[in-house]
């Protein structure tokens, strides 16, 4: 079936696979991903260590280095309704002027996106000089002093001036998400944007981030292993599990009904802090290793309820509700 | 000395009776294993030339870790959580102050009194990849504990193979390298090599926070379980509240140097009393969609100050919806709001 799941997609991507040449053998990172993303929408990825959720991200705007080798598939970016960019068709040039610039990243440092020798509004300024918005890094400063006070930084344009390392990691990161302002992007990739950050410093940047979003028109892809930011942010999930998309639905639908053995199993074993838990429920063993991934279904030596066919067979992302996937031999017709 | 004290612990320290009381106040009903008293550490800020300025870690803390239970300890990064974990297992010294183990001043011990305290405290730490010798065998790592405490246990190799079957491993494992382990797996190696000393006291400084949550789950389990079997004394550090939740019985909260809560963990998180306390709950994210729609939008004031110039009077004013005049002068004490449950606040909630 057809990867474009979505009406108005910004992102559609088919069939992906990633593979990375190590000395100890291929590692078969991505298998077979497809998913979409709806204008205007955030969307999910979820998953523990080594899933594939940021190789996935990144892959969106080919920025996978060597070792790494995206395989084969298909990505498609609709700037607007109608309009089509094919990713994996695009020169190293014209690849540059899309990044940073439509489509931009936020990543889980915030220390190591910004350069210590410069200062932040100088840092800011030059992302709108690269992409040609400005002639002068001077013109840019006003602009990143604004930015910075839509990103809620205190005197921002004494903080226009300092260093990174002025400044605390929430305003770091605030900064970062200015600096992905600066050029109007339309899809903003935020890969872990809070895991280095506190607990009361994590709410105000996804407050953050969710008010930029409204009134900015923004889309979002979020990517993170917690599964309270997915139910405060998301509109839709896609859960991923050694490399493949296990389940896809909206928010709510998957913390209620959530079909995969590996979502239900994951659900379990958050410890909710507003709930008194008796007993956590565990998943056995560990992720597998992706060199030699296990045969047909990748989560069957750890799945409860495992049969003949997921040993020997991989299982279709197949429809089971209004905008709900799963891949699992039990909710397919044998 | 006469008293209830003394008939605790025999051979107790001078000063321990004391200690004892001030902080029995705050678990009441509990046995005491390990006290902090008045406990300070502050780190020199070094200029040029001389020092600039000290880094109050911890900030006059008196504390009781009850025995058999589990203390959880929350706070955000820089609040002190983890040097009071370093304290209480005298692997810095402190400012000032005390901690008593047993009803022996551990800052004091030498000889083979220190070594029965270091066999008896032992610690898991967060890192599982840094915590064990590359170089050696999960035998050899775990042998090496038992001969640096020179404990007889007749046939090691029998006696290690239990110990790993007790964290979920076996004799498969005995002689491979940790790098040939996942992170948990590493992790439960860690907790056989404590295990391993039958200690009383184990502090757990975030043992899951580098696990992966399928994987978390199975270690908090396994810790739980070891707990009830053998009787174990946690000191539980972390920063994930729904971690802490789960593992301990009681909970303190530190916000910079200080504890500003401390009651039983229920009561803490149902009906928190300071207002730090509740906008750290307020800010975790729930994993419920539906509670998400129903919950009152949060106000998240600034970020933790820098514990080199703590604010004056109470550290948190400067975010606190609540703040008055008095907060910014006078510091508040530890006072008990209800049964159990102590505060220190000058405008608790409720």
């Amino acid at each position: 079936m057809g990867a474009n799941r979505c009406r108005d997609p910004i992102i559609v991507v088919e069939d992906l696979y990633i593979n990375f040449y190590t000395y100890a053998g291929i590692v078969k990172a991505i298998d077979g991903v497809s998913f979409c993303i709806e204008r205007g929408e955030t969307y999910c990825l979820v998953g523990e260590t080594g899933c594939g959720k940021s190789v996935t991200s990144r892959a969106l705007t080919r920025l996978i280095l060597p070792p790494g080798k995206i395989e084969r598939g298909r990505i498609l970016y609709y700037p607007e309704p109608g309009k089509v960019v094919d990713i994996m068709k695009l020169s190293e040039e014209e690849l540059r002027m899309i990044r940073g610039d439509e489509i931009t990243y936020i990543f889980q440092d915030p220390g190591t996106a910004l350069d210590p020798l410069y200062t932040i509004g100088y840092q800011i300024s030059e992302t709108m000089l690269v992409h040609g918005y400005i002639n002068r890094i001077k013109e840019g400063i006003s602009k990143a002093i604004q930015l910075l006070k839509e990103t809620l930084i205190p005197d921002s344009e004494q903080r226009a001036k300092s260093y990174p390392h002025e400044l605390s990691g929430g305003m770091k990161q605030r900064a970062v998400i200015a600096t992905s302002l600066a050029n109007r992007p339309k899809l903003i990739i935020a890969d872990e944007p809070t895991t280095a950050l506190d607990a009361t410093v994590q709410a105000q940047i996804m407050e953050l981030l969710r008010n930029l979003k409204k009134q900015r028109g923004l889309t979002i892809l979020l990517i993170t292993h917690n599964m309270g930011l997915v139910a405060e942010m998301c509109d839709r999930v896609g859960v991923m599990y050694a490399g493949q998309l296990v389940e896809e639905a909206p928010t709510e639908e998957l913390f209620q009904n959530p079909l995969h053995p590996y979502t239900r199993a994951l659900l379990r074993a958050v410890p909710n802090p507003l709930k008194k838990i008796e007993k956590l429920e565990s998943i056995p063993g560990t992720v597998p290793n992706l060199i030699y991934p296990p045969p047909g279904c990748r989560f069957h030596p750890r799945c409860a309820h495992v049969m003949d066919t997921c040993r020997r067979q991989k299982p279709m992302f197949i429809r089971v509700g209004d905008k709900h996937y799963v891949s699992c031999w039990l909710y397919s017709r044998r | 000395m006469a008293g209830v004290v003394t008939e605790h612990v025999q051979g107790a320290d001078k000063g321990y009776d004391e200690a004892v009381r001030e902080a029995w106040r705050f678990l009441p009903g509990e046995k005491p294993l390990v006290v902090l008293y008045r406990l300070k550490k502050y780190f020199p800020v070094k200029g040029l030339i001389r020092v600039k300025g000290w880094v109050r870690a911890v900030d006059n803390v008196t504390l009781l870790i009850p025995e058999g239970k589990t203390l959880g300890l929350v706070g955000e990064s820089g609040s002190g959580k983890t040097t009071i974990g370093r304290l209480v297992l005298r692997l810095i010294e402190p400012t000032s102050g005390s901690v008593f183990f047993m009803g022996r001043n551990i800052f004091k011990l030498r000889g083979r009194d220190l070594r029965w305290f270091r066999r008896n405290a032992q610690m898991v730490f967060q890192d599982p990849y840094g915590s064990l010798n590359p170089r050696m065998t999960v035998y050899d790592i775990i042998n090496e504990a038992l001969r640096t405490h020179k404990i007889d246990v007749g046939d090691p190799k029998e006696y290690i193979i239990k110990l790993l079957y007790e964290v979920g491993l076996n004799e498969t494992h005995l002689y491979r390298y940790p790098h040939e382990f996942s992170g948990g797996q590493r992790q439960r190696i860690a907790i056989a090599r404590v295990l391993a000393l039958q200690p009383k006291f184990i502090v757990l400084d975030e043992p899951t926070s580098a696990l992966d949550v399928s994987v978390q789950a199975q270690i908090l389990n396994m810790l739980k379980d070891l707990q009830r079997r053998y009787n174990l004394t946690y000191l539980f550090i972390s920063h994930d509240l729904g971690v802490v939740r789960y593992m301990s019985d009681y909970i303190a909260v530190m916000y910079v140097g200080k504890i500003v809560e401390i009651g039983p963990a229920e009561e803490v998180f149902e009906k928190p009393f300071h207002p730090y306390t509740k906008m750290l709950l307020a800010s975790i994210p729930v994993p419920d969609p539906e509670y998400v729609k129903k919950k009152p939008p949060i106000r998240v004031v600034g970020e933790p100050p820098s514990p080199v110039n703590p604010p004056p009077g109470c550290r948190f004013h400067p975010r606190c919806p609540y703040a008055s005049e008095k907060c910014k002068r006078e510091e508040p004490s530890l006072v008990e709001v209800e049964h159990g449950h102590w505060v220190a606040c000058w405008h608790p909630l409720n």
